[in-house]
């Protein structure tokens, strides 16, 4: 497991080296994201079945990804703390937040919906 | 020395250790986690919302600064970038669907990005929003490190990003299946993708907690949105800038 989390965090800060470096747009663990989707694509290869590595990289990645909600409440909680950084226009921010997301949402599923083939999970 | 004043004592050491507001952060997510499901997942319990308001109290009772807490909350916080590296796993592991949906993927990404952005911008104007915080809030659908990006970038202030991007993450986590619903959109990757183009991470891990699909098509929108609203915001931004 050790091994697994070593590798997570090498990709992470390849990521936030290659961000800083290049000064890209996309944040250093996005690519982190990237490169591990391709470590792992490459480490099936052709074969139909995952390296023992790659096994224990899954197995910890999923365990990690079980916990996602809980990584995002300290950075809530700030924002909590923080609200009055909005100020006056803290209820017309949130009527555009509201109805801008829920109108985001309808017109993004209903696309993909439509676009997508048929079949593949109904 | 009184019991009330060694108590005190026992909390002013305390409180200044990472220990306590890990505990407590655990603690609210559990307690709210377990009232979620028991009350039948209903969104409007959403665990994120629930404990981030929790924890908020706690802080706002007992008047502690943020600053205090976060110095041991950041010890969770940290993960979050490793767990987003994670979130390639799902997408591996979910390979042959997603590549069987690229042109779908691809077409909803770039149209999807482009509707945010627009009507953002359009009930901003409609609702008379100061021009420095509609800049904030343009980037608000894409993870909070893209958004901030894209706000320094375009004129807008980063921080105010960030909560923006957040209460968006929050607002779309908890209502988003109401609205799905009503507009009878049934299709788990469907509903996935647009959670996680909407909002970003805290859709993506809402998506992920109901179903297996929603959440790799979610992962896999959050990822190609911020990517390409990354791209395409500061060129349209321009263009708009040039116009006027």
């Amino acid at each position: 497991m050790l091994y697994a989390i070593f590798f997570i965090f090498l990709l992470q800060l390849v990521g936030e080296f290659l961000q800083k470096y290049f000064v890209l747009a996309i944040p250093g663990p996005v690519i982190g994201l990237l490169l591990m989707l391709v470590a792992l694509l490459l480490q099936r290869g052709s074969r139909d079945s995952d390296t023992d590595f790659g096994q224990k990289v899954i197995n910890t990645s999923n365990h990690l990804l079980q916990y996602l909600s809980l990584l995002f409440v300290p950075i809530g909680v700030g924002v909590v703390m923080h609200l009055q950084l909005l100020e006056s226009q803290l209820v017309k921010v949130l009527g555009v937040i509201i109805i801008g997301t829920l109108l985001t949402i309808i017109v993004t599923a209903a696309l993909f919906q439509v676009l997508r083939k048929r079949g593949v999970d109904d | 020395m009184t019991d009330a004043a060694r108590l005190y004592e026992v909390w002013v050491y305390l409180q200044a250790e990472p220990l306590f507001w890990l505990t407590l952060t655990i603690g609210c997510y559990l307690f709210a986690d377990f009232l979620y499901k028991s009350s039948g997942l209903f969104p409007l319990l959403n665990p994120v919302a629930l404990s981030i308001a929790l924890v908020s109290a706690c802080l706002i009772i007992f008047n502690v600064e943020y600053e205090r807490y976060f110095n041991g909350a950041k010890f969770i916080h940290f993960l979050l970038g490793p767990a987003t590296v994670a979130l390639a796993v799902p997408i591996y592991l979910n390979w042959r669907i997603v590549s069987a949906e690229r042109l779908a993927i691809l077409a909803t990404v770039v149209m999807g990005s482009l509707f945010a952005i627009g009507v953002t911008f359009g009930v901003s104007l409609f609702l008379d929003v100061d021009l420095v915080t509609v800049k904030s809030m343009l980037p608000r659908n894409v993870t909070a490190p893209i958004a901030m990006g894209i706000s320094e970038l375009i004129g807008g202030i980063p921080s105010l990003t960030a909560i923006i991007t957040i209460v968006t993450g929050v607002v779309g986590a908890a209502l988003g299946t109401f609205v799905l619903d009503l507009v009878r959109v049934k299709n788990m990757s469907a509903r996935g993708f647009a959670f996680g183009l909407t909002s970003h991470g805290i859709g993506t891990a809402r998506a992920m907690s109901r179903d297996q699909t929603a959440g790799v098509f979610a992962a896999v929108a959050m990822g190609l949105s911020g990517v390409t609203t990354a791209l395409l915001l500061p060129l349209i931004f321009r263009l708009i800038s040039d116009l006027l």
